[in-house]
């Protein structure tokens, strides 16, 4: 193959043809080859079950994998791509599928699609007719399967209980003559600990008819409680009552509108954002959470950065030794990962058994409740936070202090000059703009600060009377997080239409940081 | 040195050692405390900072050993901090070395080669950077369990799941190992090209030997981001066994069941490391740091 050039190049004054490294013609397109077919295995798997979506972000990146790595043209691109593409599929392609959920219905109560939900309603059976005893056999190699005596039609045995019992096939019965290796029968503890499993599945027998447990010794003909009309309506073959599907809420409803769990997911518009903009009852928990989170995030900066510039200006002072020493210590909360200072703060302030009560206590004789008073709770917030932030900025403010000309100083001592007005009056107004954008970037991930609040109060105290779990000292991302989460109702369209208003909130911070900072790329 | 000083100096310069050593016992307070707790005998145990009755229950059984107590009675490791200390310095190991060989080779090509829409993506990747994965839990969550449909190794609750998770986060390395490759002089590598060496080539034999430093920065960086990684970590993995630290250690605090002493010597004991390997680096983390984070 020859050299070919390439419009990537050094820049530089003598612009050198790149050669580019090459691996044997057959290797290469073999192993180009075996990339992209597994690939599409996964795409195609993927898209046969109905994850479309998921589909579609496996073609566009193996496409562009594809392309980059044949085409020389694209040569640079090759060295960039696992990094764009890491950040593609997680974090830019989550983004999008969350700000896509905001506009659905998917819940705790509405996960499936509605072809899944539509076949967990068609499997679901009513008992009508025999009942035959059974046994349960486990053989050498693990698989289990149910044997059948039904009389005078013969003893048959299903096949092995293996997937997914629920909205699968129901399993075949063949007769035991065909079986081998069936194994002992359990004894009947062994079946009491499966129950629950067993009475999941469903089996065929050899006339069609459909088998499910029915007690602790005996299966029962069973047969389909649904079937599916022409309109797509579920006609209920035990009552004949008709259920239609409502694509408004994502039930099928039956004639007097009453709903038929499972739901299924559907678009909703923007009934989520509306939801949250009118709602009272989540409107209110809400706004009291976006004031607390833009609260929470200014006073940290402004605590962090007062501590950390201070303390900072007093380490410039060229009269105090021990600097190394007062360095390390000063940046100790810094070093020390923060997942286990939050935690050990969680257990210092901890009411009853806490060393920072104990000791308020033998001092004063007051023993603040610091997690179940709004007020308190965010103080301490405030404190730890204080703790834990203050040596980046003390870090910063150091560096930049260095840029500062020595002289400015000398100049305001011959003026007497005191050093509260060097800070406020030299040092504060030199350093306030190469700060800004760190500033900004330091809001933004308190604002986003998850961690800490998760592990120190977990939102607590709650407010009350609110229809989502929500704390007085929950940020926003905590709030999201726990009505997506641990809430029991599992309201993944509402947070994500909560995230989808965070992201505009970070996405014009982001914007705001790159134009402040001038990056220069 | 100042020429020009007030009278009163001498006065601050005390004033200012006072005030420093006075901020530092604050500081330094709670991780003194929790030392002390560790030796403290039972989980609600109160006292001075120096323990009266010193004991090595507490680090008896975060190392994973029982204790007898003197009654004779044992007590069982509540939970298998070591093995958690293992999955997530296993889990960040091999996701910083990840991260440092395709966010270097992203940073050459950033730093060096000239392609069509480099800037869009370098400006791109510093605004997605900013936008924290909590919010997208749900969809990270239902990509992996979809994966996993296909790719055992990458399911829920797999380490290869927060592994893999950990490669979204690339941007601000890239960034740092990009700011420092532009601080090299390219004529090196210019010459090896033009005397025939491919681009890459040029590249691992010149650049980077060049760039050890840096790359140690941010293969530090990267693994303490890793150990400390909490939302992904939390949702992602399920099985007690196979928790990292970070999601693990809060289960000694619950309200229902509050082991205070034995959480004070398992926080010891995996935080400690992880400390003093920061200290240790802290001179080149926080140059790299601020350079990354402010210049790009």
């Amino acid at each position: 193959m020859s050299a070919v050039n390439v419009p990537a190049e050094m820049p530089g004054r003598a612009v050198p043809k790149l050669s580019i490294p090459k691996l044997p013609a057959a290797m290469r397109w073999g192993l180009w080859l075996l990339c992209n077919a597994f690939a599409l295995y996964l795409i195609i798997a993927l898209y046969a079950q109905g994850q479309t979506v998921f589909a579609l972000l496996g073609l566009v990146v193996a496409g562009i994998a594809s392309f980059v790595f044949i085409n020389r043209r694209a040569y640079a691109h090759r060295y960039i791509f696992p990094a764009v593409a890491g950040m593609l599929v997680f974090v830019i392609f989550p983004l999008l599928y969350t700000v896509g959920i905001g506009f659905t219905n998917y819940s705790g109560t509405n996960l499936l699609s509605f072809e899944q939900a539509q076949r967990y309603h068609l499997n679901q059976t009513y008992l009508a007719g025999e009942r035959f005893g059974f046994s349960l056999h486990q053989n050498d190699a693990g698989e289990m399967r149910l044997r059948v005596d039904r009389g005078e039609q013969g003893v048959w045995v299903s096949a092995p209980l293996a997937g997914e019992p629920v909205g699968g096939e129901p399993l075949r019965m063949s007769r035991e003559a065909e079986v081998e290796n069936l194994g002992a029968a359990m004894p009947l503890r062994d079946v009491i600990r499966q129950r629950k499993q067993l009475e999941q599945w469903v089996m065929r027998g050899h006339e069609g008819q459909l088998l499910r447990l029915y007690g602790l010794r005996e299966v029962a003909a069973v047969e389909p409680l649904y079937r599916l009309r022409d309109d797509g309506s579920l006609v209920n073959n035990q009552t004949g009552e008709r259920l239609t599907a409502n694509d408004e809420i994502g039930f099928y409803v039956d004639a007097e509108g009453q709903k038929v769990a499972p739901g299924y997911t559907v678009y909703a518009g923007w009934s989520n954002f509306a939801k949250v903009l009118t709602d009272p009852k989540i409107r209110g928990p809400f706004l009291q959470i976006f004031v607390w989170t833009v609260c929470f995030a200014a006073l940290t900066v402004v605590f962090t950065l007062a501590v950390g510039l201070v303390l900072a200006s007093l380490l410039q002072w060229e009269m105090v030794r021990g600097k190394a020493f007062y360095r390390l210590m000063l940046i100790l909360p810094y070093a020390v990962p923060a997942f286990i200072s939050i935690l050990v703060f969680k257990g210092l302030f901890n009411q009853s058994f806490g060393e920072i009560n104990l000791m308020l206590d033998s001092l004063f004789g007051v023993r603040p409740d610091w997690f179940s008073d709004p007020t308190l709770a965010r103080s301490m917030i405030l404190m730890v936070n204080t703790w834990l932030g203050y040596p980046y900025m003390l870090l910063l403010c150091m560096g930049l202090l260095q840029a500062i000309p020595r002289d400015l100083y000398e100049a305001s001592a011959m003026d007497g000059a005191t050093p509260v007005d060097n800070l406020l009056k030299i040092t504060l107004p030199l350093l306030i703009k190469p700060l800004a954008p760190l500033l900004i970037a330091s809001f933004a991930f308190n604002f986003n600060n998850f961690v800490l609040i998760t592990l120190l109060t977990r939102g607590g105290p709650d407010i009350l009377g609110t229809t989502t779990p929500a704390g007085t000292t929950d940020l926003l991302v905590s709030y999201t997080y726990r009505i997506a989460f641990q809430d029991s109702g599992q309201n993944f369209a509402l947070a994500a239409a909560i995230a989808t208003l965070i992201f505009i909130v970070v996405g014009a911070m982001a914007w705001l940081n790159l134009k402040l900072s001038k990056v220069k790329v | 040195m100042a020429m020009v000083q007030p009278k009163s100096v001498k006065y601050r310069l005390w004033l200012t050692h006072a005030g420093l050593l006075a901020f530092v016992a604050l500081i330094v307070f709670p991780l003194l405390m929790v030392v002390s707790i560790s030796f403290r005998e039972g989980n609600f145990a109160t006292g001075s900072l120096l323990p009266d009755n010193p004991t090595l229950e507490h680090w008896s059984l975060a190392l994973g050993i029982p204790y007898v107590h003197e009654s004779g009675e044992v007590s069982n490791p509540p939970f298998p901090v070591l093995t958690w200390l293992w999955n997530s310095m296993k889990i960040a190991l091999i996701s910083s070395l990840l991260i440092l060989m395709l966010s270097t080779t992203s940073a050459y090509a950033f730093a060096r080669l000239r392609f069509g829409g480099k800037s869009p993506i370098l400006k791109g990747m510093l605004i997605f950077q900013m936008f924290p994965p909590v919010l997208t839990l749900v969809a990270i969550y239902a990509l992996f369990d979809q994966l996993g449909e296909h790719i055992s190794w990458l399911g829920v609750n797999t380490h290869g799941a927060v592994i893999i998770a950990s490669l979204g986060g690339m941007a601000l390395h890239i960034w740092t190992i990009k700011g420092y490759f532009e601080s090299i002089d390219g004529s090196l590598e210019e010459a090896a090209i033009v005397d025939g060496a491919t681009t890459w080539q040029a590249f691992v034999h010149i650049l980077l030997p060049m760039s050890v430093p840096i790359l140690a920065v941010v293969f530090i960086l990267a693994f303490i981001t890793s150990v400390t990684e909490y939302p992904i970590a939390s949702v992602l993995l399920m099985d007690v066994d196979k928790l990292t630290l970070s999601v693990g250690a809060q289960q000694y605090l619950y309200d229902q069941n509050y082991l205070w002493g034995d959480f004070a010597a398992a926080a010891v004991l995996s935080g400690l490391p992880i400390t003093a390997v920061f200290l240790y680096c802290q001179k080149w983390i926080v140059g790299g740091l601020t350079a990354g984070g402010v210049k790009g």
